[in-house]
C-alpha cells in the first residue's frame, strides 16, 4: 500500500479489507487490536512491514498440516453436512472422484431422501467418479440408508464411505435431531471406522456461517470444513472467524463444478486472495 | 457466545439515547458507530454501510435534530426511516402481462441460490391466481436439474417442458415460448442453471436468452445468507443482464439478511419476495419495513 506511516487510514484500510473478506467486524476488531498490540511491542514503523506481519499471523493461525487428511488412508466414514445448497453433494462427488483416483475403494450413501431429485444428483457423480452408491428413494429414512451403506461398507471392505446429506439450516431442531440419529447409527454400527465430519460452508457466505458452524458442532464431532464457490469473488473471510472462534480447520475448497474442482486448503494462496483485493481498486 | 450480542448493545444506545434531554455531535458519532458495527454483523456490504452512516449522520447531526426536545429519539427515528427508505419503501408486486398474452419471467443468480425450488413456489403462487403456467427447464448443467424441476413441477401440478441436456438454453427458450403460446399458458418461467457473475459465457448465454426472447421479469435470486460479495453479484448481473425484481432465499434461518440492503442499494430493484422454508407453499410478500427491522436485530 502506499502508506508512509502506520496510522489511523493505514488501519481503516486494514479494516475495509478484512470486511470487504467477509471476516466480519468481531474478528476484525479482534485481529486489529493485536496487531496494534504487536505493532507497539516490536516498535514497528514501517506500514508494509505492519501489513506483512498481520498477513504471517493469519496464514499461521489458518495452516493445516497433512495429519488432517489422515482419513484418507484409513478405513473411514465421512459424513457431509451444512446448510441448503452449500455444494455438499457435488463435493461429495469430487472427493469420491479424488480418492477413486488414489486407488481407493469408495462407496457413496445418498442420505437426503428430502430434496427433489438428490438421489439421481448424487447417482449421477457416482457414474463421473466411478464408484458405487447406496441409495434410497424419496421420503425413506435417512438413517436407515446410512444404516445400509455401513453394512455394505463393511462387506465389501470399502475404504472409505461418502455419506451425503441433506441441506439443513441449523435452527431446525428437527432437522438436527436426525442428523444426531445418522450419527449414533454409525458409532454404533461401525466402531472402528476412522470418522470424519465435514461441514460445507458456502465461500460467499456472510457472517451467518459462523452460526452453521457452531450449530453444527453442537451435534455433530466436526473435524473439518469445505469452503466452496472460491472460484467467484467471494473470499470466505469468516472462516478465520470459524478458526479463530471454534478450532475448525478449513480442509477442501471447492473451485468450480467439475469433479476436479476440490483442492486441498492452502492457506498461503487463501490468504493471498484475502489481502488481494486492494490492487484491484 | 463470545461476543456481546451486537443488538441488544444497539437496543441499549437507543434506550440511552432516547433517555437523554441533550444531544452533544459525540453522542450522535457514538451511537452511529453502533449503528455501523450492527450494519456490519449483519452483512450489509461495507460501502453501503459507509454511506449509510454519513446520510443518518448528516440529518442527524442537524439543527432541528439536537435542538428538539426528543434529540435521541429523533435520530433512532432517522435510522429506521432512512433504513426502510433504502429498503424500498412499500411492497411491490410481480408485474405480469394480461391473462391474454404471455409473460416471460426468467429465474437467474448464482449456484444453489434457490432457482429451481423458487421457479416451483412461483408458479404455484400464480397457478393458484389462476395462470396457466409452464415451467422451462434450462439449467442442462447440474446433474438431474431437469429431473429436480419436473419433480417439483409435478407437486405443484404444472407442466414441465424440456428438450433434454443437449440442446442450448436459448433454443429451449425459444421452444418453451412457441410451446407456450399454442396451448394457451400466459405464464412461462424459465429455470436457469446457476452461474458465477464472473463467468463471462455462462453471463453471455443469459443474455442471448434475453436478446432472443421477450423475457419480461429477469428475477435474481439471492441467499439470504449471502456476505459481502451480495454486492458485486447484484452490480453485475444487473449491468450485464438487467435485473427486474430480486427474491430472497433462505430467510427462514437465523441470518439478519443484510444482503438484501446492499443489492437493493446498488441495484434499486425492488425485491418482490421471501423464500421462508423448502416446502413449496414457503414463498411469501417481501415488507421493507419488517426487513430493516431484522437486519437491525430489533
Ligand atoms: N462455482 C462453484 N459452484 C459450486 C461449487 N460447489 C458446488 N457448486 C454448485 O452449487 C450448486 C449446489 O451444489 P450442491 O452440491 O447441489 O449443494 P448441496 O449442498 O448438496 O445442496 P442441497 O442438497 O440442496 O442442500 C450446484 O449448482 C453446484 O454445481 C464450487 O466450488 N464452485
Ligand atoms: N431453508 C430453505 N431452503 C431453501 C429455500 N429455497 C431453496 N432452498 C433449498 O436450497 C437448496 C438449493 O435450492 P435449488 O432450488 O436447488 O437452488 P438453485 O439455485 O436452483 O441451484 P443451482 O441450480 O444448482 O444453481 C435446496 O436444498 C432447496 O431446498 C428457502 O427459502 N429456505
Ligand atoms: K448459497
Ligand atoms: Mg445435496
Ligand atoms: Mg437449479
Amino acid at each position: 500500500s502506499g502508506y508512509s506511516a502506520i496510522d489511523d487510514d493505514f488501519y481503516e484500510e486494514i479494516e475495509e479489507i478484512l470486511i470487504m473478506g467477509d471476516i466480519g467486524i468481531n474478528a476484525t476488531n479482534a485481529i486489529l487490536e493485536d496487531l496494534k498490540q504487536k505493532v507497539k511491542e516490536q516498535h514497528i514503523k514501517d506500514p508494509s512491514q505492519c501489513k506483512e506481519l498481520l498477513i504471517n499471523s493469519i496464514r499461521e493461525q489458518m495452516r493445516v498440516g497433512e495429519v488432517a487428511y489422515r482419513f484418507e488412508q484409513e478405513k473411514s466414514v465421512v459424513l457431509v453436512i451444512g446448510v441448503n445448497g452449500v455444494g455438499k453433494t457435488t463435493s461429495v462427488g469430487k472427493l469420491a472422484g479424488k480418492l477413486k483416483d488414489q486407488g481407493k475403494k469408495v462407496i457413496l450413501a445418498a442420505a437426503d431422501t428430502f430434496r427433489a431429485a438428490a438421489g439421481e444428483q448424487l447417482t449421477e457423480w457416482a457414474n463421473r467418479a466411478g464408484v458405487e452408491i447406496i441409495g434410497g428413494s424419496e421420503g425413506a429414512d435417512p438413517a436407515s440408508v446410512v444404516y445400509d451403506a455401513v453394512c455394505a461398507a463393511k462387506a465389501r471392505h470399502a475404504d472409505v464411505l461418502l455419506c451425503d446429506t441433506a441441506g439443513r439450516l441449523h435452527n431446525k431442531k428437527n432437522l438436527m435431531e436426525e442428523l444426531r440419529k445418522i450419527n449414533r447409527i454409525i458409532d454404533r454400527e461401525y466402531p472402528d471406522a476412522f470418522r470424519e465430519t465435514l461441514v460445507v460452508l458456502d465461500g460467499t457466505t456472510g457472517q451467518n456461517a459462523l452460526e452453521q458452524a457452531r450449530q453444527f458442532k453442537e451435534v455433530c464431532d466436526i473435524t473439518g470444513i469445505i469452503l466452496t464457490k472460491l472460484d467467484g469473488t467471494a473470499k470466505g473471510g469468516i472462516a478465520v472467524a470459524i478458526q479463530s472462534e471454534l478450532g475448525i480447520p478449513v480442509k477442501y475448497i471447492g473451485v468450480g463444478e467439475s469433479i476436479e474442482d476440490l483442492q486441498k486448503f492452502d492457506a498461503d494462496e487463501f490468504v493471498n486472495a484475502l489481502f488481494h483485493q486492494e490492487s484491484n481498486d | 457466545m463470545a461476543f456481546e450480542s451486537l443488538s441488544d448493545k444497539l437496543q441499549n444506545v437507543f434506550k440511552n439515547l432516547r433517555g437523554k434531554g441533550r444531544l452533544s455531535e459525540a453522542d450522535v458519532k457514538a451511537s452511529l458507530k453502533e449503528v455501523k458495527m450492527a450494519l456490519l454483523e449483519a452483512d450489509v456490504s461495507f460501502k453501503v454501510v459507509k454511506q449509510f452512516i454519513k446520510s443518518v449522520e448528516e440529518r442527524a447531526i442537524g439543527a432541528d435534530v439536537m435542538n428538539s426536545l426528543t434529540p435521541g429519539q429523533q435520530v433512532v427515528k432517522i435510522v429506521h426511516e432512512e433504513l426502510i427508505s433504502l429498503m424500498g419503501s412499500e411492497t411491490t408486486e410481480l408485474k405480469l402481462k394480461n391473462p391474454s398474452d404471455v409473460t416471460v419471467l426468467m429465474m437467474m443468480g448464482l449456484q444453489g441460490a434457490g432457482k429451481t425450488t423458487t421457479a416451483a413456489k412461483l408458479a404455484g403462487k400464480l397457478k393458484s391466481k389462476g395462470r396457466k403456467v409452464l415451467l422451462v427447464a434450462c439449467d442442462v448443467y447440474r446433474p438431474a436439474a431437469i429431473k429436480q424441476l419436473q419433480v417439483n413441477g409435478e407437486k405443484q401440478g404444472v407442466e414441465v417442458f424440456t428438450m433434454g441436456e443437449n440442446q442450448k438454453p436459448v433454443n429451449i427458450a425459444k421452444g418453451a415460448y412457441e410451446y407456450a403460446r399454442k396451448n394457451n399458458f400466459n405464464v412461462v418461467i424459465l429455470d436457469t442453471a446457476g452461474r458465477l457473475h464472473v463467468d463471462e459465457d455462462m453471463m453471455e448465454e443469459l443474455q442471448q436468452i434475453k436478446e432472443n426472447l421477450h423475457v419480461d421479469q429477469a428475477l435474481l435470486t439471492v441467499d439470504a445468507m449471502t456476505g459481502q460479495d451480495a454486492v458485486n453479484v447484484a452490480t453485475v448481473f444487473n449491468d450485464k443482464i438487467g435485473i427486474d425484481g430480486v427474491i430472497l432465499t433462505k430467510l427462514d434461518g437465523d441470518t439478519r439478511g443484510g444482503a438484501a440492503l446492499s443489492v437493493k442499494a446498488v441495484t434499486g430493484k425492488p425485491i418482490l419476495y421471501i423464500g421462508m422454508g423448502e416446502k413449496l407453499s414457503d414463498l411469501e410478500q417481501f415488507y421493507p419495513d419488517r426487513m430493516a427491522s431484522r437486519i437491525l436485530g430489533m
